[in-house]
């Protein structure tokens, strides 16, 4: 392998210090070299760098950042300059395969779609479609997403639709949706190169996307560096840089903002201004915060009060500041609540809408975003309110079907709620596409007992056999990046296009391919008896998703793919008012809150209770945000005598989820080979651990046995990788959501997956 | 006087309401956003019950049999089967409703007697009782089309 860079060993590579103008440079690793590039971007995180893949001979033979693109300049990190291998697998997945008598067995198409369809028909007779649900991914392609979303929408008609994204990006939506009235991040990736401050909050961004940190490392290194906050209980790469740490105790977070806010307006540090024009709801707030003095959040959270004062004064007294937040509130109790502390930060300080100004909502996974726009997780396509009649209403004259086709009784079924209604029957089919619930879904138990129900009919499409198309009853052969064309869109708002460079292998097909073709053999059709699906070509589908676009905040309409295709990506929205695309949403303190133009209106953020259309007409905020604050809510499962410690669990920088691509890169998979359960010096020596000492962690729902890896860490704590499952191993449980809690945010939906109580003990050599 | 009743009435029903949402959370704890939503507002109906207490005494409660009927027939035990979830969140609807009407007549007499105090206590169980019917009402909107059409 010729790598420009080790980024295994040097995971963020040489700086180029700056303030203003981030410099170019081209990372790349190719294992021959290639005969031609094709323009592409990476999938192996949110961020989205633009890169061109190599080929050669009709194969990928390596990676190469492009120097010109938005995102990253030309860098890339570990896992998009490793990953790529992963396509080029052996054991690709290369024919579908059926269920016969207990054993997968090698089947054609025709006999595999067939089964499929024919169980849906049966399915739909019985119950409607209602029995029908979908489970889909954080990693394919806007174009598919788009399909699918009409699919389930217009030619189904069953809400059950949702993804992988409710585990990871959920909460980003609805923090979004709660402050600002619709999805959409108001920064920019470049405000990094002139903020004066940047905040951290549950978000290890040094190890999750590795280029956006390496633009801070660089302001960091350069003239007039940013001051650097970071919340996160555990010493990360990411917590290393700060220039104030706070560490609070798990489940804190509210206690934690409430107690930052508390001080900053208690200090005047706020844009009176500002709130009086664009806001509602600051007595509310300031009364709930109020309650937070640096005391008591010390207390609670063990957050030293000196610290938190410290942090407040350099949040309240900057002149600029973009924060990011991420799964250590997305995972965590009371998430959305958290998550709209920060958009309320940056509403009390009026730091919203320009240069150097930033609020980055996270995305967990690379495509995220796009299933939020298109209608592919629990949301209505180009962020349209389910509650509003004249929305859907949009969207039954643009697929050409009546109104009441469309589901709109009640949001879209989320995640979990689908994996219930499984669990308890209802559901009969589930069709899985990317993703892999039997290691990513908590207490993975419950999650193959439902797999493996005789009464459900399980559909899995991905590129690999994994432990859940192990347990299903119809595997399709999917094609991924590098094997299909279509755009993706990123955190802040980037679209790229990635060309086909090479061919799928064997008979795997796009997912676009095969939602098509389950629509035409279903024989969906529109109000006039047309096709539903009107496109046979991703590039039909970009421009079909386009009119869907049209006047939603995620407007595409002025882009193309011939104006993506060699372009540096382009940021919605696009169109005639911003022909190359928008940097920064709200520059004008006017935010999408209007009650014909919202996305959503509202909800309790205890009990997730909605508020009606009628109750929010009546207090129409006409474009002002809302400040909405939470108190304190303890997690509800806690340590005790049985379960003495917080488990909270995460990500390495090597691997990307359940490693069903970098666990097949030898660079990846040598840098981070097993699963460990990282403990603090303190409760080591009380346990008598050393390190590499095989340890047991139980929890009510399952245990794991996982070698022990000593510091980094606040004592009462233990974290342990997600990433590991059983595919290449499976000599003893270490997948960590066998421990975690089916238990989920009332307003976005997202799994704790970040607390559970849990008790170690050696393994004393007994697997 | 009446109010003494009427205290009475909201103050008990409001301890039902404690006992009919934690009944509703043990019955269906494999609904786990019912489970913990029900606990969590059990534990603000207690709160509510308390505060309506300190009134009791300086009103001098009364008994009065009639409500009994209600909170009686209504989620005597829970429900097994398909529908189970769904008639269970009736019933607490209607067990909320009786209290939000309950609390409104001893709203008015407060208005009468210049009650301050009163006046504050009814209001934060309007407040918080039209939470709690908004959460049943969210949540069995959203439960009813699956278990009417596609559960057994």
């Amino acid at each position: 392998m010729q790598a420009s860079r080790d980024s295994i060993i040097d995971i963020w590579g040489e700086r180029t210090p700056y303030r203003g103008e981030w410099p170019v440079r081209v990372d790349q690793c190719t294992s021959e070299e290639p005969d031609s590039w094709v323009q592409s971007a990476c999938v192996l995180c949110s961020n989205g760098c633009g890169i061109d893949i190599g080929v050669k001979n009709g194969r990928i033979v390596g990676v190469r950042g492009r120097k010109e693109d938005l995102v990253n300049l030309g860098r890339m990190g570990p896992k998009g300059l490793h990953g790529w291998v992963a396509n080029n697998s052996r054991d690709r997945l290369t024919k579908p395969l059926i269920r016969k008598n207990g054993k997968l067995e090698k089947a054609s198409w025709d006999e595999a779609m067939n089964l499929i369809v024919q169980r849906s028909k049966e399915i739909i007779e019985k119950y409607t479609s209602l029995g029908i649900g979908f489970y889909t991914s954080g990693q394919l392609f806007l174009e598919e997403y788009y399909t699918l979303g009409v699919v389930g929408k217009a030619g189904l008609g069953t809400p059950h639709m949702d993804g992988n994204t409710r585990l990871c990006t959920a909460t980003s939506a609805a923090a979004l949706k709660a402050s600002f009235g619709t999805d959409g991040q108001p920064g920019s990736y470049s405000d990094i190169d002139t903020t004066d401050c940047i905040l951290h909050v549950g978000h290890n961004i040094a190890s999750q996307q590795t280029v956006l940190w390496m633009r801070i490392l660089d302001r960091l290194a350069g003239p007039n560096p940013p001051k650097l906050i970071v919340i996160d209980p555990r010493e990360t790469y990411t917590a290393q840089k700060a220039t104030v740490h706070l560490a609070p105790r798990l489940g804190t977070n509210i206690p934690v903002m409430n107690g930052l806010l508390n001080l900053i307006i208690a200090a005047g540090h706020i844009n009176q201004a500002y709130i009086a024009a664009h806001t509602v709801g600051f007595e509310e707030l300031k009364k709930i915060v109020t309650n937070w003095p640096p005391e008591r959040v010390e207390e609670v959270s063990g957050v030293p009060a000196a610290k938190l004062r410290e942090a407040a004064h350099i949040i309240g007294t900057s002149q600029s500041l973009v924060s990011t937040v991420l799964q250590g509130v997305y995972q965590s109790m009371q998430a959305t609540a958290a998550a709209v502390q920060i958009n309320n930060l940056h509403l009390l300080r009026g730091l919203i809408g320009r240069d150097g100004c930033g609020i980055y909502q996270m995305n967990g996974q690379p495509t995220a975003q796009n299933t939020r726009e298109c209608g592919a997780d629990g949301d209505l396509p180009g962020f349209r309110n389910w509650d509003n009649r004249t929305h859907v209403q949009q969207l039954a004259d643009l697929w050409n079907v009546e109104l009441d086709k469309i589901p709109h009784w009640s949001p879209p079924t989320h995640a979990m709620q689908i994996w219930r209604f499984a669990e308890a029957g209802s559901i009969k089919m589930l069709w899985i596409s990317g993703t892999n619930p039997a290691v990513s879904m908590p207490e993975l138990t419950r999650i193959r007992k439902i797999l493996q129900k005789e009464e459900l009919f399980v559909v899995a499409q991905d590129a690999f056999m994994t432990e859940t198309t192990k347990l299903a009853d119809v595997v399709l052969p999917a094609a991924i990046w590098g094997e299909k064309t279509g755009c993706y869109t990123n955190v802040d708002r980037t679209v790229h296009i990635s060309h086909k460079a090479v061919d799928p292998p064997g008979e795997a097909r796009s997912d676009f391919d095969i939602f098509i073709d389950y629509s035409r053999r279903m024989g969906f059709k529109d109000k006039d008896g047309a096709e539903l699906i009107k496109w046979n070509t991703p590039e039909e589908a970009f421009e079909a998703w386009k009119e869907c676009s049209r006047g939603r905040p995620c407007d595409y309409t002025g882009m193309g793919y011939a104006k993506l295709t060699g372009g540096p990506g382009i940021q919605w929205p696009c169109n005639e008012q911003y022909p190359d695309g928008t940097r920064h949403l709200y520059t004008d303190g006017v935010f999408n809150t209007a009650a014909d133009y919202c996305e959503t209106y509202g909800h309790d953020f205890d009990t997730d209770a909605a508020v009606t259309q009628q109750e929010y007409k009546a207090t129409d905020p006409k474009g002002k945000a809302f400040l909405k604050g939470s108190d304190y809510l303890p997690p509800h499962e806690v340590p005790d005598e049985d379960y003495p410690l917080w488990l909270t669990t995460g990500r390495l920088v090597y691997h990307f989820h359940t490693r069903t691509k970098t666990g097949r890169s030898k660079e990846l998979q040598d840098a981070a080979p097993d699963g460990y359960v990282q403990i603090s010096e303190q409760d080591a020596a009380k346990y008598n651990i050393t390190e590499g000492d095989m340890i047991a962690v139980t929890s009510r729902r399952g245990k794991v046995i996982e070698p022990a890896k000593i510091g980094g860490i606040e004592p009462g704590t233990v974290f342990i990788p997600f990433h590991y499952g059983y595919w290449d191993n499976d000599e003893r449980p270490r997948a960590v959501n066998e421990l975690t809690i089916t238990e989920w945010d009332a307003v976005s939906k997202q799994p704790h997956f970040k607390y559970a109580a849990v008790r170690i003990a050696k393994a004393d050599g007994i697997l | 006087m009446h109010i003494g009743k009427y205290i009475d009435l909201v103050h008990r029903s409001e301890l039902d309401l404690v006992k009919a949402f934690r009944l509703v959370a043990d019955a269906h704890g494999d609904e786990v956003d019912v489970y913990q939503t029900c606990m969590l507002l059990s534990s603000w109906s207690q709160r509510l019950a308390d505060n309506v207490q300190v009134f009791a005494e300086k009103y001098g409660e009364e008994n009065d049999d009639e409500p009994d009927r209600l909170t009686q027939t209504l989620l005597k035990e829970t429900r097994q089967g398909g529908m189970a979830l769904l008639r269970d969140l009736q019933d607490l609807y209607l067990i909320v409703s009786e209290v939000r009407v309950c609390c409104a007549i001893l709203k008015q007499g407060a208005a009468g007697l210049r009650d301050e105090a009163l006046m504050v206590t009814c209001e934060e169980i309007e407040r918080q009782s039209k939470r709690q019917v908004s959460w049943i009402y969210t949540r069995m909107k959203s439960a009813a089309p699956q278990t009417l059409i596609a559960a057994e």
